[in-house]
């Protein structure tokens, strides 16, 4: 009971600990001076003086770290220095866009890259061809699948919209389409690499073999045998593969125009705008390490294997 | 951007799947076209029909013509010159990242492995905060800190790509250990550095060039991908993802030609590199 607290409580938190302070030691690093962007260069020094006082960045790095720390437990991000309201409400309304965006993404990597390599892992006729669409597909990032489809299917046929959010849910998801196909492109081949491997390689297992012997049909023997088998490594890279997404919206939004966290991250690395940039990394943090948890618990709940292992050690 | 334990997972549900013969011909296929590709960087100044930042006002945004075969950018600029010389740049930020995360990754598992103990738990405990990371979220964060270029986001992509590269060779020398000539190499009184850094090495090295191949292909994406959000190697520079980012006026436009020449020039290296890694990963592991 206490050793699996400290993997699945303890551990995670330790992590996003360390990971949160690596965060703030790379935007305290950061060169330049972030007043300048509120008081301009004509202030005097006694100005900037003040003003860091005001804002408490005089203070030593370990006191600005406890209290950017303790504040963000809280949901207090800070105020942002370019848009001079709170990060919090500025995150809120763009995290919907970038939540809705990976959501979409996530259903058409799922539905497509699962169907894809179950194609390729039963039928040893689609095989090659279904590994080659992957073996491309991997290597096409985000940003050129992007302009593709905007060159093709917003600029040559015009149906769809280039740029912007969209109104209400079906104008959203109508402009969210194409930046959902550019996420999930290479993650729909990389998950349906895995899910070739793993159908393929329980398809040759005996038990399959006994399965079709006994004279099973295909559906059934694919439902209970193949998948039941093949469901874990499928599993785990999904939800990797889900999870890594919301990084890749970084560079999605920002081909689209699209206002989420993604492109507001970039915005405001360019803009030095720290507390912002603080947030916005720690929210990606979050969520990867609560995805890679939640796995893992996952795994371990479906997998009487690792559940004996554990006990026997 | 997705690599979140490809380079590690992906190869040991793939191997041997492949008969041998036709597996060595895409080989020596993908090797070819990496080879061509580092040629192409290397003279690139010998190829290109002009220079990649001569601006031609009387030629701007055109499609390809006998002139330009690639067509011009929105400065005049030939897009198949700027395709070429964008190549040195854009090979040699994954070729640093790569050589800097494979010397790391490997020592870290090779001392893991034959020190033990502390050592290993406290590197074991440091490569779980890496894995927190997106690789592209790390190197956001090294030009938060150190600004946009090409040196922050190759140091930040070695430092977050070793953790990927020392579990799999890690693996690989924890089965190594229990056989029997590293024990005959004890056995003869051999220092623990000469069975280490030369037995030991010399029989995964076939696995980590196969990783180092992998990585190449991947910090290419993420390089090229910061590039494109404006936040890796600055314009006027010539790099395939700045290319691919500063083709999108003319791309609205009806001119494509930047944007494609660019994100082909990435998805044909990735993919070359990729296929080559893929295949050397399995014949490592065939070989165990």
């Amino acid at each position: 009971m206490l050793s699996q607290a400290r993997r699945w409580i303890l551990a995670p938190l330790v992590t996003l600990l360390a990971a949160s302070f690596v965060l703030f030691t790379a935007v305290w690093l950061q060169p330049g001076n972030p007043l300048t962007l509120i008081l301009g260069a004509k202030a005097s020094p006694a100005q900037y003086r003040y003003v860091a006082h005001k804002l408490g960045l005089d203070r030593p790095m370990p006191v600005r770290y406890w209290d950017w720390l303790t504040g963000a437990v809280r949901g207090n991000f800070g105020t942002s220095l370019v848009y001079k309201q709170s990060v919090a409400s500025l995150i809120a309304p763009r995290i919907v866009t970038t939540l809705l965006l990976v959501a979409y993404a996530s259903v058409i990597i799922l539905v497509v890259g699962v169907t894809l390599g179950i194609i390729g892992g039963m039928s040893p006729r689609a095989a090659p061809a279904v590994a080659g669409l992957n073996g491309l597909g991997v290597a096409i990032p985000g940003f050129v699948a992007a302009e593709m489809l905007i060159a093709v299917f917003a600029v040559q046929l015009g149906w769809f919209p280039v740029l912007g959010t969209g109104q209400g849910l079906a104008g959203r998801l109508q402009h969210l389409t194409l930046p959902a196909i550019a996420l999930a492109i290479a993650s729909i081949a990389y998950v349906s690499q895995i899910t070739r491997a793993a159908v393929s390689a329980e398809a040759q297992s005996p038990h399959v073999e006994t399965a079709r012997g006994r004279g099973l049909s295909g559906p059934r023997i694919l439902r209970r045998h193949v998948l039941r088998n093949a469901a874990m490594p499928i599993l785990t890279v999904s939800a990797l593969t889900v999870a890594s997404l919301l990084a890749g919206t970084l560079v999605v939004e920002y081909a689209f125009g699209l206002g989420g966290i993604g492109s507001l991250l970039d915005q405001s690395v360019q803009d030095k705008d720290s507390n912002v940039v603080l947030a916005i990394g720690l929210i990606l943090v979050l969520v990867f390490v609560i995805t890679t948890t939640a796995l893992d618990f996952l795994q371990y709940l479906m997998d009487p294997r690792l559940r004996l292992k554990g006990a026997a050690k | 951007m997705t690599l979140t334990a490809r380079l590690s997972r992906a190869p040991a549900l793939l191997r041997a799947e492949e008969p041998r013969a036709k597996a060595d011909m895409i080989a020596v296929a993908a090797g070819c076209v990496c080879l061509a590709l580092l040629i192409v960087a290397i003279f690139a100044p010998l190829i290109a029909p002009h220079q990649p930042d001569t601006i031609d006002a009387a030629a701007i945004s055109q499609g390809p013509s006998a002139a330009h075969l690639l067509g011009t950018d929105s400065l005049g600029r030939d897009v198949l010159s700027r395709a070429l010389y964008g190549a040195r740049l854009s090979l040699l930020g994954p070729a640093l990242v790569t050589v800097v995360s494979t010397t790391l990754g490997t020592a870290v598992a090779i001392t893991g492995t034959w020190v033990g103990g502390a050592f290993d738990r406290v590197t074991a405990r440091f490569m779980d905060i890496l894995f927190a990371f997106p690789g592209l979220l790390f190197a956001v964060l090294a030009v938060v800190a150190f600004g946009a270029g090409l040196i922050a986001p190759v140091i930040a992509l070695s430092v977050a790509y070793t953790p990927y590269i020392a579990r799999v060779i890690r693996a690989a020398a924890v089965h190594e250990r229990q056989l029997p000539y590293l024990e005959a190499c004890q056995l003869l009184g051999y220092s623990s550095w000469r069975t280490a850094a030369y037995h030991l090495l010399r029989n995964v090295r076939l696995l980590i060039v196969a990783q180092a191949t992998l990585a190449f292909g991947y910090s290419l994406l993420d390089l090229a991908a910061l590039s494109f959000i404006g936040l890796g190697v600055q314009p006027p520079t010539a790099e395939w993802g700045l290319m691919v980012s500063e083709g999108d006026s003319a791309l609205l436009n009806g001119y494509p030609y930047e944007s494609l020449a660019a994100g082909a020039a990435i998805v044909i290296t990735v993919v070359a590199f990729n296929v080559l890694g893929e295949r050397l990963t399995a014949r490592s592991q065939a070989r165990q």
